[in-house]
């Protein structure tokens, strides 16, 4: 360093072109590809976002090829430990404690070789794999009907009421207020008491009370939007409301609108295993969560793997959904990220 | 203020009119007649709907519903023959109260001492083992976290009684397994609020002041980061309630929750009713009070009716 001589050459002006120095490094990236870069940064979220995926693909896959008939009562073969083929994988070999020694179960039932129930079966022979899948559908269906009732009523329902403003403002927020003063419990029950019990009444439910935090954002999000000049600007252009709220509106809406449904879907998944454990969901002999939990409450305390693997399932589906909320949260909100 | 008290409790009776009238008239909609028993006679049914006033037209039977309600009578139960409903539900609110206040109270604490916790040592192995905590006690459901306290504590190592109502030690598991929703909640919020509260210039003051980190924590940050909660409260009230019905169930607790669950099961429609007004009479007043309290306690946030 000591040698090094600053001369006049040194401070000439370095030759770029403009229009390489107006070049960004990166490509350009939308609101979107941001969160989404976010969201790909956060391990946990991904996880659990492969998770859901991995549970949608396997419940859709399982209206094809399903172990066995979830319906279909074995008497004979009833309260069978699980067991996987012949392989001895600890846990799964078919064994179960009988007056305090090891029994290999399958054997005392003189059940055949070539026969075997991956999580094994419950009181009345069915097999308890083949319920869990059906189970989970029912749960991942109603959490979709619960975000379909979340985007089209709840988003509207908030849209309009934060747009109109005025007289219209305040008649929907009393109807909310009204309607978020009944607990979504004693609603549910109601409508489980007027129409059969099933899967029809907890979407109605669901249905009823299900979207009102999702219209008091919307609603107080679009309060402030709404004043922003770009909108100002399309009003004066003559643009329709529908139209502003379609491009305006929702595209600014979305990260609340994405966070918000996602925070929804694990409310719902609970709220359907609840009724049924408590039996008034979904009625036998069709599978819920809910109702194999409470079926296998009965035996957990000879038969644990009955209540076990539907508790694991629905825990791990409740844990993936509220990381991967939590995670797109922090995505589209970084400031709440610390 | 006295105008917005006004206003809200006007709107809160107004509220459960109209609770009153829905749940009454879809009781009058429901097939069939609440006497399962197919022994009973032509007669006997004339005899018992006398007795019950079912005889007489709709509008009748409303307005006498109604009338009653306000004087605190909700009908006869039809599972426990001449019980009145409110005699019912009041010989069985003392259990409830006790567990879901003792959760709330439990969870609430224990919450906000895991969040502060977790804020202070942010990004440390006991923030995450804080957050993995939070997000394990909202995402197991209550009944499954119930059951799997009874095996282990009461059945398995005979800590605890495994159920019914007998003295404060068989409070303990049902208080527990309701108290882990509120616990992740207030946790989670009270970590959020605290980071905050960590990073404003009044705490930067207090420390160039000389106090110590503890001094800050317990003096500045601690009492700012817990304002928040209070709106939370609310909410958490109403899960609680949800889940004391499930909750009491399992551990045979005899309380409103358990008679709730038997009644749908038994379609006792008047005790039905009943319980539904008192748990929409709870969930309006929390919610009002916790609005007023919450004026109280930041005095930043106006009462004046155009809270968003």
């Amino acid at each position: 360093m000591a040698d090094y001589k600053i001369t006049a050459d040194s401070f000439k002006p370095a030759h770029i072109a403009k229009e390489q120095q107006e070049k960004l490094g990166t490509d350009n990236m939308t609101f979107m590809q941001d969160a989404m870069r976010r969201l790909r940064h956060n391990k946990m979220a991904m996880i659990s976002l492969w998770i859901i995926i991995a549970f949608i693909v396997i419940s859709l896959l399982s209206f094809f090829f399903s172990p066995s008939n979830p319906n279909t009562q074995h008497l004979k073969w009833n309260n069978l430990p699980p067991k996987i083929a012949n392989w001895s994988i600890p846990g799964f070999r078919g064994y179960g404690v009988s007056a305090g020694a090891k029994v290999n179960v399958y054997a005392q039932n003189n059940v055949p070789n070539n026969v075997w129930f991956v999580l094994g079966t419950d009181s009345l022979g069915r097999d308890i794999f083949s319920r869990i899948l059906v189970g989970t559908r029912v749960s991942l269906f109603i959490a979709f009907m619960a975000t379909l009732f979340d985007l089209t009523i709840g988003v509207v329902y908030g849209l309009v009421s934060g747009w109109k403003g005025g007289m219209v403002d305040t008649v929907l927020q009393r109807i909310i207020e009204i309607i978020s003063s009944i607990p979504n419990l004693v609603v549910a029950i109601l409508m489980l008491l007027v129409f059969k019990p099933g899967l029809t009444s907890i979407i109605i439910a669901i249905g009823f009370t299900g979207w009102v935090t999702m219209a008091r954002l919307v609603r107080a999000q679009t309060l402030q939007i709404k004043d922003q000049e770009y909108v100002l600007a399309a009003r004066t252009l003559g643009e329709s409301s529908v139209k502003i709220a379609m491009k305006h509106l929702i595209p600014n809406l979305s990260s609340t609108i994405i966070i918000q449904t996602m925070f929804t879907i694990p409310t719902a998944i609970f709220f359907e295993a609840f009724l049924s454990y408590i039996g008034i969901g979904i009625p036998s002999p069709t599978a819920s969560l809910g109702t194999l939990l409470s079926d296998g409450q009965k035996n957990f305390r000879f038969l644990p793997y009955q209540m076990v693997y539907p508790a694991i399932v629905i825990s791990v589906l409740m844990i993936s959904f509220n990381l991967l909320a939590d995670g797109l949260r922090d995505a589209f909100d970084p400031r709440t990220t610390r | 203020m006295a105008k917005y008290l006004a206003k809200r409790i006007f709107f809160l009776i107004l509220t459960l009119f109209i609770v009153a009238s829905i749940t009454f008239f879809l009781m009058k909609m429901l097939p069939g007649t609440p006497y399962n028993n197919p022994k009973v006679t032509g007669a006997q049914l004339a005899a018992l709907n006398k007795a019950n006033g079912l005889d007489k037209p709709v509008w009748y039977q409303y307005l006498k519903y109604m009338v009653g309600l306000v004087h605190g009578d909700m009908g006869t139960s039809y599972q426990f023959a001449g019980q009145s409903v409110s005699h019912l539900i009041i010989s069985r609110v003392g259990p409830s109260f006790q567990i879901g206040a003792q959760a709330m109270i439990v969870g609430t604490l224990l919450g906000i001492l895991l969040g502060a916790i977790a804020a202070i040592r942010k990004n440390t192995w006991v923030d995450s083992t804080a957050t993995i905590f939070a997000i394990l006690g909202r995402s197991i459901p209550n009944f499954v976290f119930a059951c799997l306290l009874q095996f282990w504590l009461a059945y398995k190592y005979q800590i605890f009684p495994i159920a019914l109502w007998d003295g404060f030690s068989s409070s303990i598991l049902p208080t527990i397994a309701l108290a882990m929703a509120p616990l992740a909640q207030t946790a989670r919020f009270m970590r959020t609020e605290m980071v905050d509260v960590l990073n404003s210039d009044y705490i930067d003051l207090a420390r160039s002041k000389g106090d110590s980190k503890w001094q800050v924590v317990a003096k500045h940050a601690l009492r700012n980061s817990m304002i928040p909660i209070v709106t939370i409260i609310g909410p958490m009230a109403v899960d609680l309630m949800v889940g004391s019905l499930v909750v009491e169930n399992i551990f045979a607790i005899p309380g409103i929750g358990e008679q709730f669950v038997r009644s749908i099961l038994t379609n006792d429609y008047p005790t039905i009713m009943g319980l539904t007004m008192l748990y929409s009479v709870m969930l309006v007043v929390i919610i009002l009070v916790v609005d007023i309290l919450y004026g109280f306690i930041d005095p930043r946030i106006r009462l004046s009716g155009e809270a968003n």
